[in-house]
This record gives structure tokens, C-alpha cells and sequence, in this order.
């Protein structure tokens, strides 16, 4: 008996003692390591990309990981969506709009050591819009008829026809730039100009970025050390993560209904923003009853979009009207255009000849964003004499095999993720089936000219003539709810472009 | 437990849901789809007795409604796989040789499959709703009852006055409905009552992973999977169906156990 007892007080004791140890090298040593300021940070994020090379696929969890951090551009979107230089340092532009003069950034240097230059770029370029490309934006670069290089630091594109977007779209992370050693590899193993390179890829884990000593410019090098993303995709992980200090931060946390319990919290901080996913409940335009613009207007009439965004989405979220996130330039408010009002929605509806009532279908795909809106459109929409079907459509292979390519559908709900898409209404054939002249020409002249302002007022016109035209019920913009510790700041609140720009991220005393 | 102490509790649990499953339809506290936003994630007894859900609905109006489609669901497919089983399991019994060993074999095949993934590949093909629920949970039933009833009729067919009936010149068929299913039919409505919990829960787990019902019918396991991420901020919403099902589920077993007790000889003697 004595035996077992004298080993545990003696285990007593040495643990005492070890404690009183740790206590008395806290004092001594610990109070100075905390002054020096922590200098890597842990980001969660709620998908893994399966490849970190932008430029050949679409997933926009590749952008969040590598645009600004390991990869750059000849130009770069800002927090608030506008256009800055990066590698160009400037640029002009030909009084016919189809001739581009850059002028490159010199000393700057690929992780590799190879030097960055305009063949680079043009090889860059040419990858993007080559035949074998498989560029996600392949379209950006369909305008550039040539490419020249008369010197190494400048870069001239020649265009098949005005592209007003052109400096935006070379901002984008699919347009990045890449050089010919490491292009191939870069899916797994990236090279770019960026303030960051990969360190350590644990696949179904983490992953870690080490900072680039060797950086390019000098005035912008991160406070960071180093930084490591880690995968949590259920939403309960991914708050008990946070609530722990597991991550240091989730810019984009994946369940608002777990979000409000950050809020109050002193040591986090809370940040809604905008996303670029806009939820729209598109209609097949091909058919009746949506081939009459009255019925569609008296659908939007009959959708308190507030309450949507209350019952979906936790309150979190902003109305839109037309098919434009308020992060975008030249975002027009066109909420008051249809406004909830199902006394005149009735009233539309009976002179459309429908007043006896309607029943038509929505395929609803799987995610909880859609569904949940679906079932609220659902109530709301009965208490204007309308009967919606809610139709389960597994997404993505069945949504886009029925709705996006056979067109076989009534009304669907999908958050359109691309930033800048309204050109989406101008395309033929597309799954909504709207075919407007004025828009396709409205949309033309606005994609042509070199002019910011006149382009603006024109996507602002664009913007009302959706909101007027309702070829989609818009419905609202996914919040982008960040959540971080307190003392960290430089993360992003709004999201023009999906990314995790580390660049100005610092701890704070 | 003694025998009547499981018969009377499972008896009266599946009395209450069923009488739940028949009242449902004509009077629930509120209108189990009315949604209101305002009054969203209020917790029991603030609205409702058991609470509101996310987007405002009645809780208990909610598991009412429910219950009438889950039990409807159940009892649609267990009678299905009953019906169908039991046919398999007559035919195989009573023809023996190669069409025994075919049909048997073809049993086998289909009970190797998980109730779940047999499910999702027929909803797969068949796309989600209440018929392709219902063909899905019989499918996997129709086995369980082949089995016994080939087990149980075989054992009938060997006694005297089924020789007598085939001497006086009665065909299979007739001494197969005649004989031998009213003699195995106490073993067919046991297992039908334990088969009926396994169907109430495989219809849950269908709707849970949205295979089930379509919105806004209301479904026990739709409401668990709604729940899921609510449930730091409002556990009533996944204790309520999970409570539900767990009794529903215990009641129907409990009951089953207790009538297999009364039709058993063998353990009628036991005790």
C-alpha cells in the first residue's frame, strides 16, 4: 500500500515543482518573446483546391491561396475593386482603344531566381489564350490579336477590337503571371513574383507559405514570416477552430447561423462584407408564363428580399436588384425598382391572365443557401397565388445537365460566383434565355470603351434595365463573414475578387 | 422486461403515434408549413410547445405532420415488401429444386446492399420523392420476408395434412394459399411490426440525406438535417425529431419483440 501512495506524492510534488519551474521562465523569458511580435499567422479556410496554378482551373479556393500571395499580375483589384498597377508599373492606351503599351516593373524575379520581363509576359499571355489553354477566363484573353516585346520592360498588345476591361480582367488571378521553366509544375509546385512562397503542402491538412526574402518591392514587403491555411470544411470544426485559437482567422466562415455567436466576442473581431455570389432565382424566359415581363415583375413584387436573406441566411447578406454586387464599380442601388408589394404583384398577375393562380417548378440544387431560399420564395410566393414546386436538382451534374445546357426548367436558384458577370444576359442561349438587342448592344458599347466613366454609366444603365426587365429574381449578395482575432488587422472585409491578400496582414500589440 | 410490460409499452408508444399520424392531417396546433420569419429559432415553450425552427415554423406541428408522412411511408413499404417477399418466398418454398436456388440467390444479392445505398441508387435513377422512398425501403424489405416466409413454409409443407391436401389431389398454388400462408401469417405480421422501426428510420435517413420527401413536406429526418447546424444556438430543434424518432422506433421494436414472444412456441415456453 505504502508503495503506490509514496509515488504519488512524490509525483505530486515534482509536477508542483515543474509547474513553479514554468511559472518562474515565464517571468524571466517569457514576458520578452511576448513583446516580439508574432509574425505567422493560422488562416481556416472551408475548402482544400485541388491544384494551386490559377491560370488552368476555375476553383476560386486556388485564387484565395496564391493571387497576391505567391502569384501577381501586370495589375492588381483592390479591397475596393478598382484597378492598381503590380508588375505593370503603367500603361497606354491608343485613342482607338486596340493598343496597349506596358511599361513592366524592373528587378523583379520569379521564386526560381529567373528574371521577370516582357517575354515572360507575353509567354504568360500567349499560354492563356493558346489553343491547348485551359484558362479558366480564356475568354479575356480572345481579344489580344498580338503580342509584342520591343524591349524587355515593355509590353505591347495589340487587340482584335476595344476591350474596356482589359486592365480588370489582367488583374484577375487566372491572369497571373508565370514563366516557361516552372508553368507546368505550378499546380503543385508554385512559382511566382509574389511576397510568398509555398513551404509546405499537406494535402487534406494544411498548407503553409514562407515568406520570399528575396521580394521584388521593397515598400510592400509582409510583416508575416509565414503563413499556413487549414482545410476545416464542417461549419461546426470550423467555429470550435476559432472559438479554440486553432486559426487566427476564417475570412470566410462557412455558417451564419453559428457567426452571431462571435459577435460581442473581445477577442475577435467580426467583419461582414460582400462576396461577388450573387443569389438569383433565374427563370426559363424561353416559356410561358416567363416569356411575359409582367409575370416575372409580379414574381419580384411578391419577394420581401429582407425576409429571404433573415430566413436563409441568418439576416446576414445585402438585397440586390439587378445582377451587381455593391463591391463592383459603378454598383447601382436598383432594389426600389420592384419592391415588395404583393397587393400590386396580384395585380399584375391577373392582368398578365394569370389571376386565377399558377404553378410552376423550382430545381433547387442541394446547398443550404438554395434551399432554404427556395422554401421561403415558396411561402411568399403562395400568398400571391403562386404555387411553387420545390424539384431537388443534385448540383453540379444534374443542375447542369438539366438547367444550364437542356434548358429544361421552370425556375432555378444558384449563386452566380464570377465577379463582373452581368454579360452573362448578353450571351446567346444562355440558361435564362433572355435575348434583349438593347442589352446585348448596351453591354457591347460598355465592354468597348476605354472611357471609365462613360463605361460605368453605361453598366449602371445595364443594371436597370435587368432590374426593370426581372429575367431573375435578384434576390441578395452572400456576405462574406470574416471572423479573426482582435489583434490581427490587414485581412480583407469585402471580397471584389475571391482572395486572401497577406501582403498587409500584421499582428498588433 | 417482462412479456406484458413490453407488449403494454410498445403498444401504447405506437398507439400514440399513430393516433398522432391520423389526427395530423386535420388539426396541428399551428399550420406545420406557415412560415414566419419574425418569430424564428424562439425556444420552447416562448412559442409554441416546442419551439420554432429557422425560418419560423411550429416545432410540434412540424413532428405531427411528420409523423403522417413517416408512417405512411413506412407502412406503404413494409406492406409492399411484405406482399412481394412473401409471394418470392411461397413460390421458392413451394417449386424447391432450381427456381428455389435462383430466387434465394437473387435475395442474396439484393440483402448484400445497405438499405441507404440500395436507396440512393434508386433515387438516382428514379429521382427523389415519396415513390421512390417507398419503392426504396421495400426493396431492401422484400428479402427479410422471402427468407422467412421460404423458411416457414417449407417447415409446414412437410407436415401431414399438407401430404393429405396434395393426395386429395390440390395443387401448389392452392396448398401454398390455402395451408400454408395462414399458418405462417402470425410470423409475417411479427416481422412486419419490427420491420416497420427499421423502415421509420430508414426514411429519416433518407430525408436526411435529401432523398426523402420534397419541401415543404415535413419529415422527421429533413428536420434533423436542418438542425445540424443549429444546434449550439438552438438545440430543441434536433432533440426534438431525434427524441421522436429514437421513440417511435423503440415503441414498434418493443411491440414486435413482445408479439414474436406470443407467436413463438419456443419461447412461449421458455418462460
Amino acid at each position: 500500500m505504502s508503495g503506490p501512495i509514496g509515488r504519488g506524492i512524490r509525483h505530486v510534488i515534482s509536477r508542483s515543482l515543474a509547474v513553479l519551474a514554468i511559472c518562474a521562465s515565464a517571468t524571466l523569458l517569457g514576458l520578452p518573446a511576448a513583446q516580439a511580435a508574432k509574425d505567422n499567422v493560422v488562416i481556416g479556410m472551408g475548402i482544400e483546391p485541388a491544384g494551386l496554378d490559377p491560370t488552368v482551373a476555375a476553383p476560386a479556393a486556388i485564387g484565395q491561396i496564391t493571387w497576391q500571395n505567391v502569384f501577381e499580375g501586370l495589375t492588381r483589384i483592390n479591397e475596393d475593386g478598382k484597378v492598381e498597377p503590380q508588375l505593370a508599373t503603367d500603361w497606354t492606351i491608343s485613342d482607338d482603344g486596340r493598343t496597349y503599351t506596358f511599361h513592366l516593373t524592373s528587378g523583379v524575379s520569379f521564386h526560381n531566381g529567373v528574371a521577370f520581363d516582357s517575354s515572360t509576359a507575353k509567354f504568360t499571355l500567349d499560354r492563356a489564350r493558346g489553343e491547348n489553354s485551359t484558362n479558366p477566363q480564356k475568354q479575356f484573353f480572345s481579344v489580344i490579336d498580338s503580342i509584342e516585346t520591343p524591349d524587355p520592360s515593355t509590353l505591347v498588345l495589340k487587340l482584335s477590337k476595344p476591350a474596356g476591361n482589359l486592365l480588370y480582367w489582367l488583374g484577375w488571378p487566372a491572369s497571373v503571371m508565370v514563366e516557361p521553366s516552372s508553368a507546368n509544375t505550378d499546380k503543385t509546385a508554385p512559382v511566382g513574383t509574389g511576397p510568398f512562397k509555398l513551404g509546405e503542402w499537406r494535402q487534406g491538412d494544411r498548407l503553409t507559405l514562407v515568406r520570399n526574402d528575396a521580394y521584388w518591392n521593397a515598400d510592400d514587403k509582409p510583416a508575416l514570416s509565414s503563413a499556413t491555411f487549414r482545410f476545416i470544411s464542417d461549419p461546426q470544426a470550423q467555429a470550435a477552430a476559432v472559438k479554440n485559437g486553432d486559426v487566427d482567422a476564417f475570412p470566410e466562415f462557412g455558417a451564419p447561423e453559428l457567426f452571431q455567436a462571435f459577435e460581442g466576442d473581445p477577442d475577435l473581431k467580426t467583419a461582414v462584407g460582400n462576396t461577388e455570389l450573387k443569389v438569383v432565382a433565374g427563370m426559363n424566359l424561353r416559356k410561358p408564363p416567363f416569356n411575359d415581363a409582367r409575370v416575372r415583375q409580379a414574381l419580384m413584387m411578391g419577394i420581401d428580399r429582407r425576409m429571404v436573406i433573415d430566413g436563409a441566411w441568418s439576416g446576414y447578406g445585402q438585397p440586390i436588384g439587378s445582377h451587381y454586387t455593391p463591391n463592383d464599380p459603378g454598383y447601382v442601388d436598383t432594389t426600389g425598382v420592384h419592391p415588395y408589394d404583393p397587393a400590386r404583384a396580384k395585380a399584375l398577375l391577373a392582368e398578365a391572365g394569370y389571376g386565377s393562380g399558377l404553378s410552376f417548378s423550382i430545381k433547387t440544387p442541394q446547398m443550404t443557401y438554395a434551399t432554404r431560399s427556395a422554401e421561403i420564395l415558396q411561402a411568399l410566393l403562395a400568398e400571391v397565388g403562386v404555387t411553387l414546386n420545390i424539384v431537388p436538382t443534385e448540383f453540379p451534374a444534374t443542375w447542369i445537365d438539366q438547367v444550364f445546357q437542356k434548358h429544361d426548367f421552370d425556375m432555378t436558384i444558384v449563386a452566380h460566383a464570377e465577379p463582373m458577370d452581368i454579360s452573362i444576359y448578353a450571351r446567346d442561349n444562355y440558361y435564362f434565355g433572355y435575348a434583349n438587342p438593347d442589352f446585348k448592344s448596351t453591354i457591347a458599347q460598355a465592354e468597348a470603351t476605354t472611357d471609365e466613366t462613360e463605361r460605368l454609366s453605361l453598366y449602371g444603365k445595364a443594371q436597370t434595365m435587368l432590374a426593370e426587365d426581372v429575367p431573375a429574381l435578384y434576390l441578395f449578395v452572400m456576405p462574406k463573414l470574416g471572423v479573426w482575432n482582435a489583434k490581427l488587422s490587414g485581412l480583407w472585409t469585402n471580397e471584389p475578387i475571391p482572395s486572401n491578400d497577406l501582403t498587409d496582414v500584421r499582428w498588433q500589440d | 422486461m417482462p412479456r406484458h410490460g413490453k407488449l403494454l409499452l410498445g403498444g401504447a408508444i405506437t398507439a400514440l403515434f399513430l393516433l398522432t399520424a391520423l389526427i395530423a392531417p386535420f388539426w396541428t396546433p399551428a399550420a406545420p408549413t406557415r412560415i414566419a420569419i419574425a418569430e424564428r429559432l424562439k425556444p420552447p415553450l416562448v412559442a409554441g410547445l416546442l419551439g420554432t425552427d429557422q425560418l419560423g415554423r411550429d416545432v410540434l406541428s412540424q413532428l405531427m405532420a411528420g409523423a403522417t408522412n413517416s408512417l405512411s411511408i413506412a407502412i406503404a413499404s413494409v406492406l409492399l415488401g411484405a406482399a412481394v417477399g412473401t409471394a418470392i418466398g411461397l413460390l421458392a418454398a413451394t417449386r424447391r429444386g432450381v427456381v428455389d436456388e435462383l430466387l434465394m440467390r437473387a435475395m442474396d444479392v439484393v440483402f448484400a446492399f445497405p438499405p441507404i445505398v440500395s436507396a440512393m441508387m434508386l433515387a438516382a435513377a428514379l429521382g427523389t420523392g415519396r415513390m421512390t422512398a417507398i419503392a426504396a425501403i421495400a426493396t431492401f424489405m422484400v428479402p427479410v420476408f422471402s427468407r422467412l416466409t421460404r423458411s416457414a413454409a417449407r417447415r409446414i409443407l412437410t407436415h401431414d395434412y399438407v401430404l393429405a391436401a396434395r393426395a386429395a389431389g390440390k395443387g401448389s398454388r392452392r396448398i401454398a394459399l390455402e395451408h400454408v400462408l395462414p399458418n405462417i401469417a402470425g410470423d409475417i405480421v411479427v416481422q412486419a411490426t419490427i420491420q416497420l422501426g427499421l423502415a421509420i428510420l430508414t426514411e429519416a435517413g433518407l430525408s436526411f440525406l435529401g432523398l426523402g420527401l420534397a419541401p415543404p413536406a415535413p419529415s422527421w429526418g429533413r428536420m434533423l438535417a436542418d438542425s445540424v447546424t443549429y444546434i449550439g444556438a438552438a438545440p430543441w430543434l434536433a432533440i426534438a425529431p431525434g427524441v421522436t424518432i429514437a421513440f417511435s422506433v423503440l415503441g414498434l421494436n418493443l411491440l414486435g419483440d413482445a408479439l414474436s414472444d406470443l407467436v413463438d412456441p419456443r419461447r412461449r415456453q421458455g418462460r
